[in-house]
C-alpha cells in the first residue's frame, strides 16, 4: 500500500475525542473505517461512530474489564476478549450489537487478540500462558500453542499471514508456523523484562508487537529502565529485529518519556513506526525510522494512553485514554 | 541498661495483675516447652492442642482488600477480578485466592480495619504494636508481646522467629522494654540463625571446657550482682549452645518433599513450611512476611503474582494446621501496614489506603468461616462494625488466653500491654 499523499506524523493534531463512563483501556477501528470499538474498566463494549461520535454501549458479552479487541476481515464481526477469559463476537453494525457467542478462551485473563490478514482466524493470548487460534467465523478452536513460561501480553500476525508472534511477559517472542501449529523460532527480547528481587516480582513483558508491511522488521514494545516496578518508574522501549537474521538492528528509545509504557506499534505505508505510550499524567504517540534510535517526532495526548489502531486510510489513529476518552488524531496538516 | 526485677524472681516482668487471664485459668502448666519439646515425636497430641502459638503473615507494603478479602466485583473500584465462592456459602473472596477459598470455614475476616494511617512506617507501627508511634516511646510488637506471654521460662531455643524474603540473621528490635530475650530471631531467606556452626578450628572438647569455664565465672559473678542484664548475657550464650545442637529445627530440607511440592517451589512457599515446622516444633511466634504489595502501578499485575504464591502456601498451610489439630492452639493473623485505595490511579495502581481495609485472624477464640465488619458497596468507607489497631492487638491477645488488659512491670512501672484506652472485638471472640 502506497503512503498516503497527505501523511506528515509532524503535522499530527487532534480531531475527535468522545467519552465513555470508565477509563478505557483497549480501541480498534472496524476495517471499513466506520467505528472505533473500545474495551474498558467495566464489563461492556463501547462503539463510536467515527463520522460523529455516536457511542452504543454493547452489554452482556463480558463480566469484567475488557481489554482486547479484533475484528473479522470483512468487518462484519467485532471480537472482544476480557479478564473473564472469554472471548465475544459482536455483529459490527447492528444497531445494538448483542453477544453472537461467546468462548471460554484462556483460564485468567485475554490479553491480546489479533486477525490473520484474509480475516479467517483470530489470535488470542492470555494469563494461562497459551496461545490459541480460533475460527473467526465460527469460534471453533483451530491451534493451541504452548511452551511460554510467562503470561500473554501480545500477539500478532505477520503480514503474509504464514506466521503468528507471540510476546510473553519474561520478555520472549515465538514464531509459530499457523497451518502446523508448531514452534519455528524464538526472538530474545528480554532487555523488555525486570525481575526486582526487592519486591519480588517480574515486570515489562512484551506488550506490544507488530511486523513491517514489507516483512523486514518485527518491532517488540514495552519498557526499560524498571528502577521502581511499584512505582512505575521506567521509560519506553522497542527492540526492532531483523526478521531475517533475528539480531536487534535498532533500539528505539524515549529519552524524556517518564514512567512511559509502549503499549501498542503500528506501522505507517511510508516505513515509520508509531508507537502510543502513557507518561506521569499523558499519553505520547512516538515516530521512529528504522534507522535511528529515537523517535524522531512526538506527539503529545491529553491524558494517560493504553492503545491504539491506525485507521484503513493510513492518516487517522485511534486512541484509548485513562479520562474515559477515545480520541483521534489525524497524521496530517490541518485542514 | 540495667532492669529491676520487681518481684526477685524468675516470675519477673509479671504486673501486680494477673498477666495471663483464660491462660492462667487453663493452667500455667499447659505452658510448657523447653527442648523436649522439639522432638517432635515427643510432642503429645495434649501440648499440641493447648501450647497457644502465634504466626503472623505480614504482608508488606500494603495488600489489596478488594483484590483479596473484600472484592467489590462490577464498581468503579473494584477492578478486573472477580468473587468466587468459598467453602462457607454467603461469604466470596477475590478469584486470585481459590484454594484459600477452600479453607474459609476455618477464616475469620475482619472486613471493617480503619487505622486511619496512611504512611508505611506509621502505619506498620500502629498494626504491629497497637499503639500510634510518638517520640516519648517505642512500644514493643505483637510478637514480643506474645513471646513474653506464650514463651515457658525455661524455653531454651528462640520463641519469637521472624522468617524474611532477604536479609541476614539475628535479633531485630522489636522487643522494646521487654528486652532482647522477646525480640525476634531472623531466618534471612529461611535459613538457620547465623554463626550457629563450630568453627573447624574449635573442638567439641575444648568448646565444652571453655563453656564450663564461662558459667563458672558467670556464677561467680552473679552470686553478688545478679540483673535481668546479666541474665539476659548469660541466657543469650546458653540459647546461643542450643541453637548450635538443634540447627536441624531450622531446616525446612527435612520436610517431605511432596509438602514442599504442595507449598509451592517459591520462597513463601518454603518459608510457610518453615512456619510450620517451628511451630509444630513448639515456637511461641512465628512472623514471616511476603514481599511486596506496595503496588501503585500496575496493581493487578502484581497481585496476580504475588497472589499466586501466596494462594498456594497460605491455604496448604491453614489445611496442615487444621488437620493436625494446631488451629485450636494456634491464632493465624495476616494483615498489612494498610489496605489500598479503592480508586485505581491512571496506572492501573492502587495507593496507600488505611480507612477500610481488612485483616484476616484464624483459630484459638476466633470464629470459624466467619466475617466481622462491613465496607459500603464500593470499598470506600466502613459501614459496619469499624475496628481499629488498637482493637486488634487487644484482640490478638486475648485470643490466645492473655488478659491484654494487664501490664508489665517495667522497672517497677505499670506499662499496659494494649492501649488502655480500647478493647478487644468481643464480638468474635469465642
Amino acid at each position: 500500500m502506497s503512503a498516503p499523499a497527505e501523511l506528515d506524523p509532524k503535522q499530527a493534531h487532534l480531531v475527535s475525542e468522545w467519552k465513555h463512563d470508565r477509563p478505557m483501556n483497549a480501541c480498534r477501528i472496524d476495517p471499513q473505517g466506520r467505528y472505533v470499538f473500545g474495551g474498558s474498566e467495566d464489563a461492556v463494549v463501547s462503539r463510536f461512530q467515527l463520522d460523529d461520535g455516536t457511542r452504543t454501549v454493547l452489554a452482556e458479552g463480558h463480566d469484567t474489564w475488557v481489554r482486547a479487541l479484533a475484528f473479522s476481515k470483512d468487518g462484519t464481526h467485532a471480537i472482544s476478549g476480557a479478564c473473564d477469559g472469554k472471548i465475544t463476537w459482536w455483529e459490527t453494525a447492528a444497531e445494538t450489537p448483542t453477544p453472537v457467542r461467546s468462548v471460554a478462551a484462556h483460564k485468567g485473563w485475554v490479553r491480546s487478540m489479533d486477525a490473520n490478514p484474509d480475516g479467517t482466524l483470530i489470535a488470542t493470548g492470555g494469563n494461562d500462558n497459551m496461545v490459541r487460534i480460533w475460527n473467526a467465523l465460527d469460534g471453533s478452536l483451530m491451534q493451541e500453542l504452548s511452551g511460554h513460561q510467562g503470561h500473554i501480553y501480545s500477539v500478532a500476525f505477520h503480514p503474509q499471514g504464514g506466521f503468528l508472534l507471540s510476546g510473553d511477559l519474561m520478555g520472549v517472542v515465538k514464531q509459530w508456523d499457523v497451518a502446523t501449529g508448531k514452534e519455528v523460532r524464538t526472538f530474545d527480547a528480554k532487555p523488555l523484562h525486570t525481575h526486582n528481587g526487592g519486591q519480588g516480582v517480574d515486570y515489562g513483558g512484551v506488550r506490544a508487537l507488530s511486523v513491517s508491511p514489507d516483512g523486514k522488521w518485527l518491532a517488540a514494545g514495552g519498557l526499560h529502565e524498571a528502577t521502581n516496578p511499584f512505582a512505575g518508574v521506567n521509560k519506553p522501549l522497542v527492540l526492532l529485529f531483523d526478521w531475517e537474521t533475528q539480531e536487534v538492528a535498532q533500539k528505539h528509545v524515549t529519552d524524556g518519556v517518564e514512567r512511559g509504557v509502549a503499549w501498542r506499534l503500528v506501522w505507517l505505508a511510508d516505513g515509520t513506526l508509531v508507537g502510543v505510550s502513557s507518561g506521569s499524567n499523558e499519553g505520547m504517540l512516538l515516530f521512529w525510522k528504522p534507522d535511528a534510535a529515537s523517535d524522531f517526532h512526538r506527539f503529545k495526548l491529553p491524558s494517560n494512553a493504553r492503545d491504539m489502531d491506525l485507521h484503513p486510510d493510513g492518516l487517522q489513529v485511534a486512541t484509548a485514554h485513562h479520562d474515559q476518552h477515545v480520541r483521534i488524531t489525524r497524521l496530517a496538516a490541518k485542514a | 541498661m540495667t532492669i529491676r526485677y520487681a518481684c526477685n524472681s524468675s516470675e519477673h516482668g509479671m504486673a501486680r495483675r494477673s498477666f495471663l487471664g483464660t491462660m492462667a485459668a487453663a493452667g500455667t502448666g499447659a505452658i510448657t516447652g523447653g527442648l523436649g519439646a522439639f522432638a517432635r515425636s515427643a510432642v503429645s497430641e495434649q501440648l499440641i492442642r493447648e501450647q497457644k502459638r502465634i504466626v503472623i503473615w505480614d504482608m508488606h507494603g500494603g495488600l489489596s482488600q478488594l483484590e483479596s478479602w473484600d472484592p467489590k466485583p462490577g464498581t468503579d473500584t473494584g477492578g478486573p477480578f472477580r468473587s468466587i465462592p468459598t467453602s462457607v456459602p454467603g461469604i466470596g473472596i477475590c478469584e486470585l485466592l481459590p484454594r484459600t477459598a477452600q479453607q474459609m470455614h476455618h477464616l475469620c475476616l475482619v472486613r471493617g480495619v480503619n487505622t486511619s494511617e496512611d504512611d508505611h512506617g506509621k502505619g506498620r507501627y500502629k498494626v504491629l504494636t497497637g499503639r500510634p508511634q510518638t517520640p516519648a516511646a517505642n512500644n514493643p510488637e505483637i510478637g514480643a508481646v506474645a513471646a513474653k506471654a506464650l514463651m515457658p521460662e525455661d524455653y531454651a531455643l528462640p520463641g519469637h522467629i521472624l522468617i524474611t524474603p532477604g536479609g541476614g540473621g539475628g535479633r531485630s528490635n522489636d522487643a522494646a522494654y521487654l528486652g532482647p530475650k522477646y525480640a525476634s530471631v531472623q531466618l534471612g531467606n529461611g535459613k538457620p540463625p547465623e554463626n550457629t556452626v563450630l568453627p573447624d578450628t574449635i573442638t567439641v572438647e575444648s568448646d565444652a571446657a571453655r563453656q564450663d569455664f564461662r558459667r563458672h565465672l558467670n556464677e561467680r559473678f552473679l552470686s553478688r550482682r545478679r540483673t535481668a542484664v546479666t541474665d539476659a548475657y548469660g541466657y543469650s550464650y546458653e540459647q546461643a549452645l542450643q541453637l548450635m545442637q538443634h540447627r536441624d529445627v531450622f531446616d525446612v530440607s527435612k520436610e517431605p518433599a511432596k509438602d514442599h511440592e504442595r507449598y509451592g517451589k517459591h520462597d513463601l512457599g518454603r518459608h510457610a513450611l518453615l512456619a510450620r515446622r517451628m511451630l509444630e516444633m513448639g515456637t511461641p511466634v512465628v512472623k514471616l512476611s511476603h514481599s511486596n504489595y506496595d503496588t501503585h502501578h500496575e496493581n493487578f499485575n502484581f497481585h496476580i503474582e504475588q497472589l499466586g504464591e501466596l494462594d498456594r502456601a497460605f491455604s496448604c498451610f491453614v489445611e496442615d494446621l487444621a488437620d493436625r489439630g494446631m488451629l485450636e492452639s494456634t491464632l493465624i493473623i495476616m494483615f498489612s501496614e494498610f489496605g489500598r485505595t479503592p480508586r485505581i490511579n491512571t496506572r492501573y495502581g492502587r495507593d496507600h489506603w488505611s480507612h477500610a481495609w481488612s485483616v484476616l485472624m484464624a483459630g484459638c477464640r476466633m470464629p470459624r468461616g466467619a466475617t466481622y465488619g462491613k465496607t459500603n458497596d464500593n470499598g470506600t468507607e466502613v459501614i459496619e462494625g469499624q475496628v481499629d489497631h488498637a482493637n486488634l492487638f487487644h484482640t490478638y491477645l486475648q485470643a490466645v488466653g492473655v488478659d491484654s488488659t494487664a501490664s508489665f512491670d517495667i522497672e517497677g512501672r505499670e506499662v499496659p500491654l494494649a492501649d488502655p484506652s480500647s478493647h478487644p472485638i468481643e464480638e468474635i471472640l469465642a
